[in-house]
């Protein structure tokens, strides 16, 4: 996994709440049984839609995606998270995550910005009204900073450590392969076995 | 002060705790299936990792398998390259299996428990979000995304950080007719699809304890669907009855043992929830979504809602935007709605019971003209056993098809789906956008609608077949 410190690049507004994992990338894409080439699933039934927003050629290369509330809600799909890293999004900011999304997010390396719905807003309008402006997302301080605004997100401690270390899960898990053996060793016999 | 139930098998679960870091907590079942696991298998070829407890692992193949003709090879290409990578993958790491033509396969969410592998006091995973199911037994299960898949596999561990806890409480008896699924679409609606974010909900109250355990899975599948990780029932003699003499149930002094162990997993007295909703069970009726999220719900009897209806101003949009789509005009009598396509089936209501609420109702009547309705059970056992209760004939005579077991048009991913436009009434769990086939439009409803609703070929209750 690449090291997340600051990232700098054009936005997309996306004004809609509720934006489930079906919508992200619907259940068609999920027959595939590759980790990458998922750009083409990204929101494509919206993407229809010759005015859906990722259809707008001012917004192409965009790789800031700010969302309305509840965003990834439904299906734990990681697909959802690989979609939206192949079309190249590096940043989510939202007033409000799914939780399971959120923390697929924060394992392959996308991250999730939260902050509080009036920044979405401001956002919302800065990049409409000025579709170039660029976007910091800087997770060493948590700032923002888009045209004259400035705001703080929140994200997860933990998560921020290892995006920031570019670590992955089952390396550090497996430095306690000890303590795991151990605790095995301590299972009640009753449990149940599935061969 | 005590702990909840939740907390309680948390705690019976860390392998490591450390300050600022998540807790590293032992799973006890790893359920798997085709769709969520092949890159986690990738994951784990890359990096020449095995799988470290194949014994607590279990492989069904489900999401995409066809419902008819299941002796033939998969027609469609890519998902006969998905279920054929989770038999290589299988293989390859030594999990066991339950393939297409096997008695124990099915859904991965019925088959747990069915095998009696589902047990009180456990920690169950899976790469699906309605691993929330097999909470009803008191179970800590939860979904998990495709990394997570691959972390549990190499470790039989995962990192996590506590919830919160929710307790719902509903009071009282049920009245005739009303279904565990009409409990928590009242609940969701109630709190709303984020209402359960962050938390497990504990259901508790007379009404829960009365339930069967088809009943108690049914309401924590659709925990998810108000946003919560998981949802649990604390386990009691219903519990203890269901799991007896299962296949992979603990037998002899395990038994005891275990039963002895399972009592201890409720909430202390003492115990604090950080959150507490409270409904009447008395309340309740028959309810059926009428929008794009399983929030979107009301009472059969009403009105469809309009825009103005809500206060909060992204509900408004919410609303209008689910009645575009779903072609609806608020104030149209909900069960004035006409119905294409029935669905029986999915994991929240692909179960005998549910087969057998359902055909209570149909026996007798004929689907009705221009409706179409589809019966898919959840397991093959569930077929099996459904077939030799004659309800299999039931649904035949009255012009339903009979298909066999897997997820089917919950999620469309095999050859049942909606057409666009097309409009139904499915027992399942979620009602998005395009869930069951593009530009298909879904309501919710219980067992006992789905036939009701056949019948008359509108949104209908049994009592509106007298
Ligand atoms: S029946 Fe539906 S909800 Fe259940 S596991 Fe299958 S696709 Fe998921």
């Amino acid at each position: 996994m690449d090291k997340f410190t600051v990232h700098t690049g054009t936005a997309v507004p996306l004004r809609a709440s509720n934006v489930d994992t079906d919508q992200i990338i619907p259940a068609e894409y999920l027959k595939r049984i590759t980790r990458h080439g998922f750009e083409d699933g990204l929101f494509s039934a919206w993407r229809k839609n010759p005015d859906f927003v990722l259809n707008q050629p001012q917004f192409d290369g965009a790789s800031v995606l700010i969302a309305g509330p509840d965003f990834g809600t439904g299906s734990s799909r990681e697909h959802a998270v690989w979609a939206l890293m192949d079309y190249g999004f590096k940043v989510v900011i939202s007033s409000r995550f799914a939780d399971i999304f959120r923390g697929n997010s924060g394992k392959q390396g996308l991250l999730t910005a939260l902050v509080d719905q009036d920044v979405v807003d401001q956002l919302w309008k800065e990049i409409e009204n000025h579709p170039d402006t660029k976007v910091t997302v800087d997770l060493e301080s948590r700032t923002i900073t888009a045209g004259g605004l400035t705001a703080t997100f929140d994200v997860d401690e933990y998560v921020r450590w290892r995006l920031m270390e570019g670590l992955d899960d089952v390396g550090l898990t497996l430095k306690h392969v000890d303590t795991i053996t151990e605790f095995e060793g301590k299972r009640p016999a009753y449990k149940p076995a599935t061969a | 002060m005590g702990l909840t139930l939740a907390e309680k098998v948390w705690r019976d679960h860390v392998v490591r705790s450390a300050d600022g870091e998540p807790d590293l907590l032992y799973i006890d079942l790893h359920l798997v299936h085709e769709v969520t696991s092949p890159q986690a298998f990738d994951g784990l070829r890359d990096s020449g990792r095995k799988v470290r407890r194949p014994d607590l692992t279990l492989a069904t193949e489900d999401h995409n398998v066809p419902t008819l003709n299941i002796d033939q090879p998969i027609a469609d290409p890519i998902s006969a390259a998905q279920v054929n990578a989770l038999r290589k993958n299988c293989e390859e790491f030594g999990v066991p299996i339950y393939s297409l033509g096997n008695a124990e396969q099915g859904i991965v969410h019925v088959v747990g428990p069915q095998l009696g592998l589902t047990q009180p006091g456990m920690t169950v995973v899976c790469g699906d979000s309605h691993t929330s199911t097999h909470g009803a037994f008191g179970a800590l299960a939860f979904g998990i995304g495709t990394s997570e898949v691959e972390h549990v596999l190499a470790t039989q561990t995962l990192p996590l950080k506590p919830f919160k806890t929710m307790a719902i409480t509903v009071n009282g008896t049920l009245p005739a007719g009303v279904t565990a699924k009409d409990i928590i679409l009242a609940i969701i609606t109630k709190i709303g699809t984020g209402g359960g974010q962050g938390y497990v909900l504990e259901y508790r109250g007379e009404a829960i304890r009365a339930l069967s355990m088809e009943g108690r899975m049914t309401i924590c599948n659709m925990s998810i669907e108000a946003g919560a990780r998981a949802g649990m029932i604390a386990p009691d003699q219903t519990t203890f009855d269901y799991i007896e003499g299962r296949d992979r149930a603990p037998k002899g002094a395990d038994w005891d043992a275990a039963v002895s162990y399972w009592k201890t997993l409720h909430t202390d007295d003492d115990a604090r929830f950080d959150a507490e909703v409270v409904i009447d069970a008395s309340t309740l009726s028959p309810f059926v979504t009428w929008g794009t999220n399983p929030g979107q719900g009301a009472p059969l009897t009403a009105n469809v809602p309009g825009p103005d209806d809500f206060e909060d101003a992204s509900e408004k949009l919410a609303a209008e935007k689910a009645l575009a789509y779903m072609d609806l005009q608020a104030g149209t009598p909900i069960k004035n709605i006409k119905i294409d396509t029935v669905f029986l089936g999915s994991c929240t209501n692909g179960r005998i019971e549910d087969l057998r609420a359902a055909a209570a109702v149909l026996k007798g009547h004929k689907v009705a003209e221009g409706t179409r309705m589809l019966v898919v059970p959840g397991s093959v056992r569930v077929r099996l056993e459904a077939m030799a209760e004659g309800l299999d004939k039931v649904f035949v005579e009255a012009g339903a098809e009979w298909r066999e077991a897997g997820c089917s048009m919950c999620l469309a991913m095999n050859p049942d789906k909606l057409t666009p436009g097309e409009r139904s009434a499915s027992t399942s769990n979620r009602n998005f956008e395009g869930r069951q086939g593009p530009g298909g439009r879904t309501h919710l409803v219980s067992p006992a609608v789905a036939a009701a609703t056949a019948v008359r070929g509108t949104l209908s209750s049994p009592a509106d077949l007298n």
